[in-house]
């Protein structure tokens, strides 16, 4: 019987697989797979509560706007909207860019703005640019688990440096680099998300802003600031980003569209200096030409309306009292031994868990309960993270939340009594395994404790 | 012929299931058969009753569709189906069990014990954890009893290890064997219709050889087959392997995992439904015997359709 023409034959016999595995690229190696991605996959059953996802709330925007916006498009510029465009982006979607940047107090110059297919490119693009498989890269310890598969992808030679309230500690930092210094390497770039960070929520100080900003100037090294969240701030202090601090010399700034207007449209940008900017433009000509024509026509008509802001500032109004709902679920539902971290803005709080609760393991337990959450090994290249969590806020309702913080809180506490009755020992003190890294047990992120009721 | 092809369910092993699924799927197709794909759900009776197809091949892994569950279900609809049945799955499924039998017929299976956790919560068992060293010694291995992969499965290298490992261990089941770790080759024979298939050696590249990812991914591990054997220990392993199958009441096909240590094989494990995916090892042993996957998998069909036997 014929195949029918469409369709690949699938392999019939192993050696075909040993076939393509003699093809692979080396840089495949080091990419992550399966046995999370299996996990994960359960995680998207319809009746789990998904703490684990990071999506932004999209149910609030009106879609008269977006009808009308797509209608005008389609009325007065669809054979434009429908062509190719050029790979830096249209200079409207960047004034837009300039808009957003200057309402958090950046003044970029045009020129080195490049329009991505969000700001996921701009991480590849940015890499691409920069990396030669071994060279060192930096990032936060935990970091932005998107951001692992890149740096693993171009074989960078990833470090964590530590994060505690403040963010990344920079006394570790430049510890690191005089190491580096002294094995004769210099990292091709240090990448943080300085404003309510994903996956942990904290934010860099102002103090280490300046610190940060200042060694990248004297040591002439390349900082990548990735903001998807800058804007969504609500509590405390807004903080000059460190592109603001440096005047875009030495930092390289990442934004995006994703969480202040739709990640569906894939839109966000990158903005360097303009010898990078020629290197970042030709690894997207070879990526994919240019960024939706479409989408940008979207963006240039929605800002064309002024209302971004307000819509902006609906969703942080959201996403508080979410977080606020979260909060008190785990002040509630955890147990003593348990910590998190209280963001002031952003999409995600990092809970820590005694040592002993390891938290993949964890969520085949939560599963069952039909949570989830994102085990925090996956916010680390070397293991690390085993006992922390990373807790999502913004895509589900506050019901939703109390009720996913009830159940996670019910196993974790389950596994503290039974953790206990293993050891005989009251919870409280747990007893230290030889051996086990000292900061674990009195982790480096702010933790407030559970109170009880 | 139609057959229905039961995919998916809720269990960890979802993943692994649809990609044993799908590949079947195909070669049924190619075949000639009509392939009705099953997602394991709530429509599950209701769709069997409608399309009532003439045999049922399970590709589901893991609780729910590897623990007799949907065995159970296509008896009472009276539909055949692949692999072992009801039972035989159920003692498979529960590695407890499992050893019990095993023992029981004579078949080689490391020492352990094994504690539901409530012996812990309620029972005070941790006081009997200290006879642990003299009996199993270390290090040991601390495993869910319910679990198809090697999810939850620790080594304890000592006394700190053991609560940790159990706290994992329990975070799949509510009971958990402390195993006397055997060091030896891995291997895994793969048995259809009581007969043994090429013995398959497993030698991970790095890390442990308990590590869940090693076992699905192309390049982590090297699979040898036929295994480089001696002819005694070629016999020794295939009298324990087929010992399993048979001491566990298996049929079909099924897959034995087992440890060649220096004074002969000790049986670990009998996956009741092994992975069928690209990189699962029953089709690597059927393929280094001469069977391409259609020829498996017709010959799975006609294993299921033939009068109570093998």
């Amino acid at each position: 019987m014929p195949d029918p023409p469409h369709r690949r034959r699938a392999h019939a016999r192993s050696s075909d697989l040993e076939r393509y595995a003699g093809l692979f690229a080396e840089r495949t190696r080091v990419m992550r797979s399966s046995a999370m991605r299996d996990l994960m996959a359960v995680t998207a059953r319809p009746d789990v509560i998904s703490l684990a996802g990071g999506l932004p709330d999209t149910s609030t925007f009106p879609p008269q706007t977006f009808a009308a916006q797509m209608t005008r498009i389609a009325q007065e510029s669809a054979a434009e909207a429908l062509q190719y465009g050029p790979t830096e982006g249209f200079r409207e979607t960047v004034d837009c860019i300039v808009e957003v940047m200057g309402a958090e107090g950046m003044l970029p110059d045009p020129e080195d703005v490049i329009v991505t297919t969000g700001g996921q490119q701009a991480i590849d693009l940015i890499c691409k640019a920069l990396v030669d498989p071994g060279d060192a890269v930096i990032c936060e310890a935990p970091t932005y688990p998107g951001a692992i598969p890149v740096f693993c992808s171009y074989q960078a030679d990833t470090i964590q440096i530590e994060c505690d309230g403040e963010g990344m500690r920079i006394e570790e930092l430049e510890a690191t680099l005089e190491r580096l210094d002294a094995e004769g390497r210099k990292p091709k770039l240090i990448y943080t998300v300085p404003s309510f960070q994903n996956p942990a929520g904290v934010t860099m100080s102002l103090e280490r802003r300046r610190r940060l900003v200042e060694l990248a100037r004297s040591r002439e090294l390349l900082v990548v600031e990735d903001s998807p969240y800058g804007l969504l701030r609500f509590g405390g202090e807004a903080l000059p980003p460190l592109y603001q601090l440096d005047g875009g010399d030495f930092v390289i700034y990442i934004g995006t569209f994703s969480k202040i207007l739709s990640p569906g449209i894939r839109l966000g940008w990158a903005v360097t200096p303009p010898p990078v900017m020629e290197k970042v433009v030709l690894g997207k000509q070879a990526s994919d030409l240019c960024t939706s024509t479409l989408t940008q026509y979207f963006v240039r008509e929605y800002f064309r309306d002024g209302n971004w802001r307000e819509y902006v500032e609906s969703l942080a109004v959201i996403y508080r009292e979410r977080r606020d709902a979260m909060l008190e679920a785990l002040a509630k539902h955890f147990p003593a031994q348990a910590s998190w971290t209280e963001p002031e803005g952003g999409l995600f709080i990092w809970a820590t868990l005694p040592p002993y609760i390891d938290t993949s393991d964890l969520l085949a337990k939560a599963l069952r309960e039909n949570v989830a959450f994102v085990p925090g090994q996956a916010a680390y290249v070397d293991g690390r993270g085993r006992n922390s969590m990373r807790l999502n806020f913004s895509a589900g309702s506050a019901d939703e939340i109390r009720e996913g913080i009830r159940r996670i809180g019910k196993v974790v506490g389950e596994q503290v009594e039974l953790y206990s009755a293993l050891t005989g020992e009251a919870t409280e003190v747990a007893a230290q395994p030889e051996g086990a890294p000292a900061d674990e047990a009195e982790n480096v992120l702010p933790f407030r404790k559970a109170e009880g009721e | 012929m139609k057959v229905a092809v039961l995919k998916g369910g809720r269990s960890l092993e979802r993943g692994v299931s649809l990609r044993s699924g799908a590949r079947v799927e195909d070669a049924l197709g190619r075949l000639g058969h009509e392939v009705l794909p099953l997602e394991a759900d709530g429509e599950l009776v209701k769709r069997l009753n409608e399309e009532r197809p003439d045999v049922a091949f399970v590709a589901m892994h893991g609780p729910g569709g590897e623990d007799g569950t949907a065995q159970e279900l296509l008896e009472i609809l009276g539909i055949p189906f692949t692999g072992p049945g009801v039972a035989a799955c159920a003692r498979c499924m529960d590695k407890v069990l499992a050893k019990h039998d095993l023992r029981a017929a004579g078949v080689p299976t490391p020492d352990w014990f094994a504690f539901n956790e409530t012996a812990f919560r309620e029972l005070g068992a941790a006081d009997a954890l200290g006879g642990l060293e003299q009996r199993l010694g270390f290090p040991l291995v601390v495993k869910p009893s319910r679990g198809g992969s090697a999810l939850g499965v620790r080594f304890a290298e000592s006394w700190f290890d053991v609560p940790e490992a159990l706290v994992s261990a329990f975070s799949y089941d509510d009971r958990v064997l402390l195993e006397r770790f055997v060091d030896g080759r891995e291997l895994a024979v793969s048995v259809l219709g009581g007969e043994a298939l090429p013995v398959v050696e497993a030698i991970p590249r790095e890390g442990d050889s308990y590590d869940f990812e090693a076992r699905y991914e192309i390049g982590r591990t090297d699979f040898v087959c036929p295994a480089q054997l001696g002819e005694p220990e070629s016999a020794a392993v295939i009298e324990a392997a087929l010992g399993a199958y048979e001491a566990l009441g298996c049929s079909g096909f099924s897959r034995v995992d087992l440890i060649l240590a220096a004074d002969g094989p000790q049986v670990l494990e009998v996956n009741a439904i092994p992975g069928l995916t690209d990189t699962s090892l029953l089709p690597q042993a059927a393929e280094a015997a001469g069977m391409s996957f259609e020829q498996l998998v017709e010959r799975i069909l006609d294993l299921a359709l033939a009068p109570a036997s093998a």
